[in-house]
């Protein structure tokens, strides 16, 4: 085995391994040298970004959403309340194959094909990344049972028990107080993303919407640690949200259910508002729509039902409607005439059934008009007022002139944003020749004023402006800012006390007749042919109250000269529509409102008696009688 | 008491000292290495408590393996070194057949060919069984020509080295090829090979990098990326390196705390009781507690080259100090790898990471160790 011809000279082997063996030991030394370095370096050098990765790998910040603040009306009642329910999200990044986990879930769970296109849709849709997305808003016990049991072979799908917006009275309030939809795509720029991270619903319309910033209350936020699977396995520190402020109304439910039964299936709005504070006590809008249904996420059918019905149930009237007041408009012509001395109650005019321009041929029609006669004989300011007398306030506006009649209507709110807090709310428009020269091209006439008179021509008004200005009316000038908030939490902007002058009026007892002259509308009766209040055969025979009111339609279609309006056949969508104002009690009213239905005629005959109910309900029924929730 | 007796002067602690020596070397047990190796247990039995998560299967199953161990351990020193370099060519032959039947019978786990399931015995991987066959065999070739070998002698030995670890990188299984292949490049280190035609086998090697990486597998090809770029993917290929380097970096001068690290126990970290335990350690213990480690390990490799230098013979010599070679590089290549200075590749840390057949043959190579150390009068060959 051995070399057979070279002796071994196994000393110098020895020395020789032990030589290598050494200069292996300092590789060794070398090497674990190096490793030292390096773990030094990550330990010692690198530590603080390590550790920072470590804690952001393990540590997520969740933001808690506070609990929306409530909404009671005067009286205490909840119109907009926080239920709970159990969800069914679906957060798309955990899902590693989205069509096995849906047809999964359709096993546990009944799933409409709507509910999933919603879904879907949403998907499609921006979101923040991680934020679950909603698949089933309400799950029964025995789906949530399903689902828990299944759970491990569903990552991503998760049962969330969140609060979500409920309000009671549904449809009745939905114009009233507005209502919260789920953040969208636009929300998301003017909501603060650092608020809003964990909220999923906004006030998008009325009350909801103006006093959102108070409703919402305080993000908070918990920080959770969670594994390599994203699983929370505890809670390292919390936050804990504020909840939004609760805020009162001047609504009544009780008045609000009242002018919502007396306005019936009609189509139109009612605004009653305590004179003596600007205060809103019930704002309703016909048709309407239960708000309810866009927080658990509207079908798409069922939406474009409500947007395309031809009664548009999702447009709020009351805040948005602009028409011609028509009649209503006179008592405020009237006063303009008598605070720039163009008239007194003495004075006179011989009425023949109509007014014409100076060296025009054209006739301004009174309602009473009739081919070669007609005419109410000798008007004055009173009689002008109770017979609605069109010829009296042609003449009146003509001697006025524009220059002076706009800003007088201005005053009361006319073509002005004259409420508080209703964002939706629009101005309706008080022609003036500057107007018209922007927006027509075309100079002023005197007939535009003619017309402007008796609260026709372009001249538009929603019913609140209606409502705002006949609760000036009824306080004898004193203006305050309509509104419906009454109280809150906290210390609201929209609570300091905010005074504004009374409309001026040079001479302050003008308020007073003026009033009288519009109690005779209802009250003045058994005085034979052509000397009773137009509302009185309607609605003043019975009235337990002094209350002041004033009719007004308004032409939806212009009538051609020589034409009664009688005369024209036309169809339901351009018959005039009905207008009543009213306050009452007389002396010292409690409640001034403006009653629209569209399309309804006669403003004393239709719109009346749908202001009177309103009016016993605030007067003489109202602590009685139970509420009954709508759905 | 003195006086009485002359050849008992010495004094007792001495006395008693040398008696426990002879009784040691009776029992062919070196008291340092084996002080060393329960140390390093020890300390890795207390990272694998907190590795495992509370997983008490897993710990006692470990306890027991390391028992089964130090047992092969105790019964491997008892044989004479001769006998071993007796066995080692028949050993090598079954070796290299058991590696050629892994090939066609062999039974896949993990996309790997590397177990091999005979009736009777447990299941096993004859590669790891080639980590101590592979330097017996080179170091009773080269113990029986004269050292330093001449150059046709080197190239017998290499090829004695390359058949296994070619036939263990094909299954694949680079890490155990490192260490085969590692282990018997030492030897040839060791027998004396002139430092020149080391410098040029090592540019040679340098040279023949591209041709390797053409063989290496797309998951190979992808780990060695990884280290270089491990942002590159980091929620795939370059999680690990991510998550064990955040793990011992976040650890700091003196970790987290025992049972306390995020990253192991949220399961960021993977294979947190295998590959990648250091750093569990590094995270729960730190920098203080793997520098520990490091001296445990260092004084191991100091011991086990110690006896490489003291062994009587050739063969002992370059087994010994094999043996304590590879032992290094387990070390080494491990750390390395964990804390991103190498690509990954499948070494444990020795005797800390949870796994049986790797504390086996290492407990195995001690006790050749202890074998030698003890067994002075061994025939010149």
């Amino acid at each position: 085995m051995m070399d057979a011809f070279t002796l071994r000279d196994h000393d110098a082997e020895a020395r020789l391994f032990t030589g290598r063996v050494m200069v292996i030991w300092c590789l060794v030394v070398v090497a674990i040298l190096v490793l030292v370095l390096r773990l030094f370096q990550l330990q010692v050098v690198e530590h603080e970004r390590h550790a920072v990765q470590s804690d952001a790998n393990r540590i997520q910040v969740q933001p808690i959403a506070p609990t929306r603040g409530l909404i009671y009306d005067r009286n205490g009642i909840l119109l907009a309340e926080n239920v709970p329910v159990s969800s069914l999200t679906i957060v798309r990044e955990r899902v590693p194959d989205l069509d096995a986990t849906l047809t999964a879930l359709a096993e546990l769970v009944d799933l409409t094909p709507a509910e999933i296109e919603r879904f879907q849709r949403r998907l499609r849709e921006r979101r923040r990344p991680f934020e679950p997305v909603p698949l089933r808003l309400q799950l029964g016990e025995d789906e949530i049972a399903r689902i828990a049991v299944n759970r491990y072979r569903l990552p991503g799908v998760e049962v969330e028990a969140q609060l979500i917006r409920h309000y009671p009275f549904g449809e009745f309030t939905a114009h009233a107080i507005g209502s919260i939809r789920r953040i969208a795509r636009a929300d998301l720029e003017r909501l603060d993303p650092v608020q809003y991270s964990a909220t999923r619903y906004a006030g998008r319309l009325g009350v909801e919407r103006h006093y959102e910033q108070h409703l919402h209350g305080q993000v908070g936020y918990q920080r959770v640690e969670t594994d390599a699977r994203g699983r929370i396995t505890r809670v390292i520190d919390r936050k804990p949200p504020v909840a939004g402020k609760n805020i009162q109304l001047h609504l009544d439910l009780k008045l609000q259910l009242a002018a919502s039964a007396a306005l019936g299936d009609r189509r139109g709005a009612i605004v009653a508002i305590d004179p003596s504070t600007g205060g809103i006590l019930a704002l309703v809008s016909k048709p309407a729509y239960d708000p309810n249904l866009f927080i658990g996420g509207i079908d798409p059918k069922s939406y474009a039902w409500l947007r395309d019905h031809p009664d548009t149930p999702m447009f709020n009237r009351a805040v948005r409607g602009q028409y011609a007041p028509g009649s209503t408009f006179k008592p405020i012509v009237g006063l303009a005439g008598l605070n720039h001395g163009e008239t007194n109650w003495e004075r006179t005019i011989r009425d023949p059934g109509y007014f014409r321009l100076p060296g025009q041929t054209r006739m301004y029609r009174d309602w009473n008009w009739r081919p070669g006669g007609g005419g109410q004989g000798i008007v004055g300011m009173q009689r002008a007022i109770y017979r609605s007398s069109n010829t009296y306030f042609y003449d009146l506006g003509v001697r006025l002139g524009i220059e002076r009649l706009a800003p007088f209507a201005a005053e009361f709110g006319f073509g002005e944003r004259y409420v508080l807090d209703l964002p939706e709310a629009v101005n309706g428009l008080m022609p003036t020749p500057q107007w018209k020269r922007a927006a027509r091209r075309e100079p002023w006439y005197p007939g535009d004023t003619v017309n402007l008179g008796i609260g026709q021509g372009d001249m538009l008004v929603t019913p609140l402006q209606l409502a705002g200005a006949t609760a000036i009316l009824a306080a004898r000038g004193q203006r305050h800012t309509p509104r419906m908030l009454l109280a809150a939490d906290a210390e609201l902007e929209e609570l300091k006390p905010m005074s504004l002058n009374p409309v001026p009026l040079a001479d302050p007892k003008d308020w007073e007749r003026m009033a009288e002259a519009m109690s005779d509308v209802i009250h003045r009766g058994n005085r034979g042919y052509g000397q009773n209040g137009t509302a009185w055969a309607h609605i003043g025979m019975d009235v337990p109250y002094r209350m002041a009111g004033k009719s007004g339609t308004a032409q939806v279609v212009g009538i051609p000269q020589g034409l009664r309006h009688d005369d024209l056949e036309l169809t339901e969508r351009q018959q005039k529509h009905a207008w009543f104002i009213a306050f009452a009690p007389l002396e010292n009213p409690e409640i001034a409102l403006a009653v629209l239905v569209e399309n309804g005629g006669g403003g004393s005959s239709v719109a009346g008696p749908v202001a009177r109910e309103v009016l016993d309900a605030w007067l003489l029924n109202r602590l009685e009688g139970p509420i009954v929730a709508g759905n | 008491m003195a006086g009485r007796d002359f050849l008992h002067r010495l004094p007792d602690s001495e006395l008693a000292f040398a008696r426990r020596q002879a009784w040691l070397r009776r029992l062919h047990i070196d008291l340092p290495l084996l002080v060393l190796v329960l140390l390093v247990c020890g300390v890795g039995l207390v990272v694998l408590y907190s590795a495992v998560d509370g997983n008490p299967d897993r710990f006692t199953s470990q306890l027991t393996r390391l028992g089964l161990a130090f047992g092969v351990m105790f019964i491997i020193a008892q044989v004479p070194p001769r006998t071993l370099r007796r066995w080692s060519a028949p050993l090598y032959l079954v070796g290299l057949a058991l590696l050629v039947a892994v090939l066609f019978f062999g039974v896949s786990a993990k996309g790997a060919q590397r177990w091999i399931d005979l009736p009777g015995l447990p299941r096993f991987q004859p590669a790891e069984i080639m980590k101590l066959v592979v330097p017996m065999m080179l170091a009773a070739f080269l113990a029986e020509r004269r050292l330093p070998p001449r150059f046709g002698v080197l190239c017998g030995a290499l090829a004695l080295l390359a058949v296994p670890a070619v036939l263990i990188a094909v299954q694949p299984d680079l890490g155990t090829a490192i260490l085969v292949g590692g282990s018997g490049l030492a030897i040839i280190l060791l027998a004396g090979v002139s430092w020149r035609l080391v410098l040029a086998a090592a540019a040679a090697g340098l040279a023949a990098l591209p041709a390797l990486w053409m063989v290496l597998h797309d998951y190979q090809r992808q780990r060695v990326l990884t280290l270089f770029d491990p942002e590159s993917d980091p929620l795939g290929a370059g999680w690990n390196i991510i998550q064990s380097k955040t793990a011992i970096g976040s650890g700091g001068l003196y970790g987290k705390g025992l049972l306390q690290g995020t990253q192991s126990h949220l399961d960021f970290l993977p294979e947190s009781d295998t590959d990648f335990i250091i750093a569990v350690m590094g995270e729960e213990t730190g920098f203080l507690g793997v520098m520990a480690l490091l001296v445990l390990y260092f004084l191991l490799i100091t011991r086990g080259l110690y006896i490489a230098t003291r062994a009587p013979d050739a063969y002992s010599r370059l087994l010994a100090g094999s043996l304590s070679i590879t032992f290094f590089i387990y070390v080494f290549v491990n750390i390395a790898m964990v804390s991103g200075l190498l690509p990954v590749v499948g070494v444990p840390l020795p005797l800390v990471s949870y796994g049986g057949t790797s504390a086996l043959t290492l407990m195995a190579a001690f006790g050749i160790l202890m074998a030698i150390n003890t067994n002075p009068k061994m025939l010149r060959a």
